[in-house]
Order: C-alpha cells, then sequence, then structure tokens
C-alpha cells in the first residue's frame, strides 16, 4: 500500500516540453504507467512513444488518465493546474518553480470545491517505491519499498534522508514533497493524515523548514491522531530572520515561522525532533525497533 | 523586490491612494529644487531599503531653504543605522522630500494587504496603533489587529472597509473616506502583485484626512514577468554585491555575517541543512548557495568565484546530492573550477547519488588535494577543523 500514488495511477504529462519529456521517461523507465501527455496543437502525434493530446479533458477520455504531473513554465502552470482539476483529474503534482503568488491564490480558490488534489507547486513531486510508480523529478533508484512514510517541503534534502533510510535498509511506503513555496495544495498535516491513514505505513519522517506555521499545525494534528512514531527535522535553524531562503515560503518574517519554535512545538507532540540532518535515518530505525 | 518608499508611493497614487506630494533627490541642488515647489515646511527622508529610518536620524523636518539644504547635506552619504539595517548600517544615496503634514491632533494608524499563508488568500489588516511596529503589536495584543480576508474572485468590498474603518474607530466622513482608500490600495497590491503593501502610519488628520504618510511596498519576484516596467525599480545598490553577482548566474546567494565555512549545495532545503549541521559541528557558516538542481560546469565556477570573493571564507564545503544531477559532471565542474580559479582554501566533497564512484574516482585523481567525506555529519566536522576548528 501506498498513498496518492500506486499501482492504479494512469499518468498524464502536462507540458511536453524539453524537461517534460524527459521526465516522462523518468518516470515509465522507473514503471508508472505513463499513458501519455499534452501539447496544445500536437494533438493526435506521438513523442518518444508519448501518445500526444490538445487538453487535459481529450486525454481523460482518451486514456482515463487519473493523475497528471505539471512542467508547464510559471506563466501557464496555474492554468494548467486548474485545467487538470477541471478535467476531473484526482491528483495534481505540479513541479513548476517561480508561480506567482496571486496566482495561486486563484488555483487555491478555484480547487476548493473540487474534488481534485495538488501536489505542489515548487516540488519534486511524490513516489511509492513499492508499487514502482513515481509522478515527478525524484531519483527514483534511490528509493526502496518499506513501511516508512516520508512528507517534506524540500527536494535534495528529502533525497537524503531517504538515502540514509535506505542505505540502513528502512524502505519506504510513499515519500511526497510537497514544496517550497508559500500557497501549496497538500500541506504537511494533509500528507501525515494519509499516511496515518495507510495501514502500510508504519512510521513517519516529517521534513520542515522556516517560514510559516504549517509544521505547528501538522504537531497539532500529530499530537491528537497519530499513534505511529514520527521522526521530524526543520532546515534552517541558523537561517537569519527576513531573509528569504531559496524557496519563496522559507523566510522568518515578524519573529515569526523560526526553526526553534516548530522544533518545540513538534516535541511537545512526542515527534522525535533531531537537530542534526544527519541522523534522520538513525533515529528512525531506533524508533522502528522500539515499536 | 524590495523598492524605495518614493517608488512605492507613486506606485500607490497611480491607483487613487492619496500620498503627500513630493519627489526623489539625488543631491542638495535637487533637494532645494523640491522643496522650493513644495513650499515649507518639507520632510526630508533617507531612501535606503529598511524600516526605522526615522529612529536612526534619517527623517528630518526643514522649515527652510536653508535648513532643508543643511539637512539634505548631512542624510546624503551618511551609514544610516536602524534595526533592519544590521551593525554595517546603508549608505543613503536617494532622498524623499516631501511636503510637512499638519501633525497636531492628527492619529497614526496602521494599514497592510499581504498574503496570508494560513488561509491562502489576501488580508487587508488594520490597527489603529499606527506608528509602532506592528510584531510588537501583534506579540502585545493581538486583538488590536483586525483582519479582512478577500476573495479575489469578487476583490475587496466597501463592507469590508466600513467594518474595518469602524474597528478603528473611524465615523462619519473618515468611515466613508476609508472604503476608496482601502480599495484602491487593495487594487493596488492586486494590481501590481504585491507581497506586501504596508502604510504604516496611515495619517488621519485633524482636517478630516486620511493620507499614507510612510509605505512599504514589496513585489513577488515570481510575478515580474508581467510587470517589466516595475523591474526598472530594482535598486542594486541596496542589495549585497555579491548576493547581485550571483543572482546573474541564476544561483542562490545569501552572505552570513560572521562565518568562516564557505558552503556550495543543490537545493534550498539542503542548503539550510548543511549550515545548520556546520553550526551543529562547531564551526560558522559564511553563506547560503543554492546551486539549483541542475547546476553545469560554469554555474559551479562563479558559484566558487563569489564564495571566495568573502575573505572570511577558510575552507569550502560542497555538498551536492545527485538526483537529477550526476556526480561526475559536478565533480568535472569543482575540478575545472579548483584549477582555473586557483583555489587555495581547502575543499570538502561529499556527494551522493547518481553517478557518485565516478565522480569519487575523478577527484582523486585529479592531482588536487580534495577532502571528501561520505556522510554530512562526517563532512560537516572535516570542513571545520579545516577552516581552523570549532569557535
Amino acid at each position: 500500500m501506498s498513498i496518492l500514488v500506486g499501482r492504479d495511477t494512469r499518468l498524464l504529462v502536462q507540458g511536453m516540453g524539453k524537461h517534460g519529456t524527459f521526465h516522462a521517461i523518468g518516470c515509465r523507465d522507473y514503471g508508472t504507467t505513463v499513458v501519455g501527455g499534452t501539447k496544445p496543437g500536437k494533438g493526435g502525434t506521438t513523442l518518444e512513444g508519448f501518445p500526444l493530446f490538445d487538453s487535459v479533458s481529450e486525454a481523460v477520455d482518451k486514456t482515463g488518465a487519473n493523475c497528471s504531473v505539471i512542467f508547464v513554465p510559471p506563466g501557464g502552470a496555474a492554468d494548467a493546474i486548474m485545467e487538470a482539476a477541471d478535467a476531473g483529474i484526482a491528483v495534481i503534482v505540479c513541479i513548476t518553480e517561480g508561480i506567482p503568488t496571486l496566482d495561486m491564490v486563484k488555483v487555491w480558490a478555484f480547487l476548493k470545491d473540487r474534488k481534485s488534489r495538488l501536489i505542489g507547486p515548487n516540488c519534486p513531486g511524490i513516489i511509492s517505491p513499492g508499487e514502482k510508480c513515481k509522478v515527478g523529478i525524484l531519483p527514483g533508484h534511490i528509493h526502496m519499498g518499506g513501511p516508512v512514510g516520508v512528507v517534506s517541503r524540500s527536494g535534495t534534502l528529502t533525497y537524503e534522508a531517504v538515502h540514509q533510510l535506505t542505505a540502513l535498509g528502512i524502505g519506504q511506503s510513499s515519500c511526497i514533497g510537497i514544496g517550497g513555496d508559500p500557497i501549496i495544495g497538500t500541506n504537511h498535516t494533509d500528507s501525515l493524515k494519509l499516511f496515518n491513514e495507510d495501514p502500510a505505513t508504519e512510521a513517519i519522517v516529517m521534513i520542515g523548514e522556516i517560514g510559516g506555521s504549517a509544521e505547528e499545525d501538522a504537531a497539532e494534528y500529530v499530537k491528537e491522531h497519530v499513534k505511529k512514531p514520527v521522526v521530524g527535522f526543520i532546515a534552517g535553524q541558523t537561517a537569519p530572520p527576513g531573509r528569504r531562503m531559496g524557496h519563496a515560503g522559507a523566510i522568518i518574517a515578524g519573529g515569526k515561522g523560526t526553526a526553534a519554535e516548530k522544533m518545540k512545538a513538534m516535541e511537545a507532540a512526542g515527534i522525535r525532533v533531531v537537530t542534526s540532518p544527519a541522523n534522520i535515518g538513525t533515529v528512525m530505525a531506533e524508533a522502528l525497533k522500539k515499536n | 523586490m524590495k523598492i524605495h518608499e518614493y517608488q512605492g508611493k507613486a506606485v500607490l497614487a497611480q491607483y487613487g491612494v492619496p500620498v503627500p506630494k513630493g519627489k526623489v533627490a539625488y543631491t542638495v541642488d535637487e533637494a532645494a529644487e523640491v522643496a522650493k515647489g513644495l513650499g515649507f515646511p518639507v520632510v526630508v527622508k533617507a531612501q535606503i531599503h529598511a524600516g526605522g529610518r526615522g529612529k536612526g536620524g534619517g527623517v528630518k523636518l526643514a522649515k527652510s531653504l536653508d535648513e532643508c539644504k543643511g539637512i539634505a547635506k548631512s542624510i546624503l552619504g551618511m551609514t544610516l543605522k536602524t534595526h533592519q539595517t544590521g551593525p554595517e548600517g546603508r549608505v543613503v544615496k536617494r532622498l524623499l522630500i516631501e511636503e510637512g503634514m499638519d501633525l497636531s491632533g492628527a492619529r497614526e494608524m496602521y494599514l497592510a494587504v499581504l498574503v496570508d499563508r494560513a488561509t491562502s488568500l489576501p488580508v487587508v489588516m488594520a490597527s489603529a496603533q499606527g506608528g509602532m511596529e506592528i510584531e510588537e503589536v501583534a506579540a502585545k495584543d493581538p486583538s488590536a489587529i483586525l483582519k479582512e480576508h478577500v476573495d479575489l474572485a469578487v476583490g475587496f468590498q466597501p463592507y469590508q472597509a466600513r467594518q474595518l474603518a469602524f474597528g478603528l474607530g473611524l465615523s462619519g466622513a473618515l468611515a466613508a473616506q476609508a472604503v476608496p482608500f482601502m480599495t484602491s490600495l487593495f487594487e493596488a497590491f492586486e494590481g501590481v502583485d504585491a507581497s506586501l503593501v504596508e502604510i504604516n502610519p496611515l495619517l488621519v488628520t485633524k482636517a478630516g484626512e486620511l493620507i499614507a504618510l510612510d509605505a512599504k511596498v514589496t513585489l513577488d519576484d515570481s510575478a515580474l514577468f508581467r510587470h517589466p516596467a516595475l523591474v526598472e525599480l530594482r535598486d542594486v545598490e541596496e542589495e549585497e554585491p555579491l548576493e547581485v553577482e550571483a543572482s546573474k548566474f541564476d544561483l542562490n546567494y545569501i552572505k552570513l555575517d560572521g562565518g568562516n565555512v564557505g558552503c556550495m549545495v543543490n537545493g534550498a532545503g539542503l542548503a539550510m541543512a548543511t549550515m545548520d549541521i556546520i553550526k551543529l559541528s562547531g564551526g560558522s557558516p559564511a553563506n547560503f548557495l543554492d546551486v539549483g538542481g541542475g547546476a553545469n560546469a560554469d554555474q559551479i565556477k562563479n558559484a566558487f568565484r563569489i564564495l571566495l570573493a568573502d575573505t572570511d571564507v577558510k575552507a569550502v564545503l560542497i555538498n551536492i546530492f545527485g538526483g537529477i544531477l550526476r556526480c561526475d559532471i559536478l565533480a568535472e565542474g569543482v575540478i575545472a573550477a579548483v584549477r582555473d580559479l586557483g583555489v587555495k582554501v581547502p575543499v570538502v566533497v561529499r556527494m551522493k547519488g547518481n553517478n557518485e564512484e565516478p565522480g569519487k574516482r575523478m577527484l582523486k585523481e585529479s592531482g588536487l588535494s580534495f577532502d571528501t567525506a561520505d556522510g554530512m555529519g562526517e563532512a560537516a566536522n572535516q570542513v571545520v577543523q579545516a577552516a581552523g576548528g570549532a569557535r
């Protein structure tokens, strides 16, 4: 078992440019069922063996796509998300970085009354290694199937954590990168809830970073509902206030959103918080033993 | 992107927000010219991208032409230190010369528009306690901050403005004026894709007028592609020169005060975590540097150049997780950069992932003296030792 993507995933790639095509191949090579791509004006042709469609709704009609991954450039990405939601795609993963915040405000409102779930934007995607399904740009080869769910705002830091787990022989049920923007579709709490309800997930790694209060909210959820062991890390313990640390959302503003506050809230919720990112794997190994 | 107060006020005025009359001046003579046109008194305001200018001595009232010239002369070129500039301060190169407002019997309030991350909605915030840092108000008395969330499908509504106005204790004609004032402010926020528009203080004059006495406008970097005219407002002199240089090569670099370990990492989260682990190992990170997901040899070289331009850097840690990026390509870039730039400080390389083994082999066979490490903890310990040990 896994969350959100797995054996039944039928993936459509939105934005079959150079980048999108490269990763469409990467997903297919990993084992994901990629049913095609959209490239307005190129419908009816194929690219690298992928059938192309003019629109998402056409692709859904013809292929039964139930998941999409978006590589459309920032100016058109919000439009692509809304198109996917309108076509009834259940899980929409947006990789695009640099979407204007007010565009995302509109997307958020648009999705509110629809059934689609958005992951990202500005994220590496999601992978369920045990079911050979990857949706996004994550490096498949570092993953292995197993009992640990991983949720993180970052890309390479997630890979680091996964690498540590795999090196210790600890596999993953699913790993989800939720993205580093201030407005994202699926947050830490949503992901924890999914992992908590997934019978195949026995423990959870939660990686946060400075900015906002999503980690505090997630800690509150863990305190109330999660019995599975959770190992947590917050990046940016040494970040100066008022500076945007690469991710649009990673900023300590008005003294709020510091790593110290987040770590305190997580510890109070019973999360095993590591101060060193090098210890995520070993602390998870201990947690699993005790369990 | 931050812009100056005078630029922010010009943007707001375009949308109909009342601001005092005024103009930018780069020299004492220009300041005098502007002041003569406005009539006295005028306010001379230092233009830097930081708050707290008044307390730092960067805002002064001039009642005559001579006084205006004297003040302009003393402020232009001064190093202004405020709680937001850091101890090194910021050199003042521009002034805003503005008509002096009658402050007797006036009230100062606070008004801002930003995106509330918790709700993913824009929010208009108001407080009757203007002139104070809003963070202080929030800490002391959160109920003193009024909020109206905005549905972008319909925009900011007049009833919301009235709700805020009455909440601020405005009544009659003032409450009526608050509606166009706040509506214009919101339209400006949305129109220019701002991430923050802040009026502090919002002046309520004795004569019964609302006016934006100060204005802070920050633009959403991600939306600048659709506002080419606003890109022109960037003042690179207000930014750290190395950060400006880095941005030319799509590198995300932030200099940290007092550090001696340079770091080069791919990905923002891992870059922050690398800074953290250097600190945990007893060292002090000199910078944040994210080379991005697909760094090429040219970027690696420029990253090195920028890192080493900071003379405080005594050792460098390269921490790369090759997801998409291949470690052998990285190694090639690192070797070329160290050779071409004649890098003298110790370099610790930790790379994982894609083509890790060939990458490591290339470093070893290069004949250059790299230290390599397997884990992040080990790498951090090595680089801290190389930089002269724990401090």
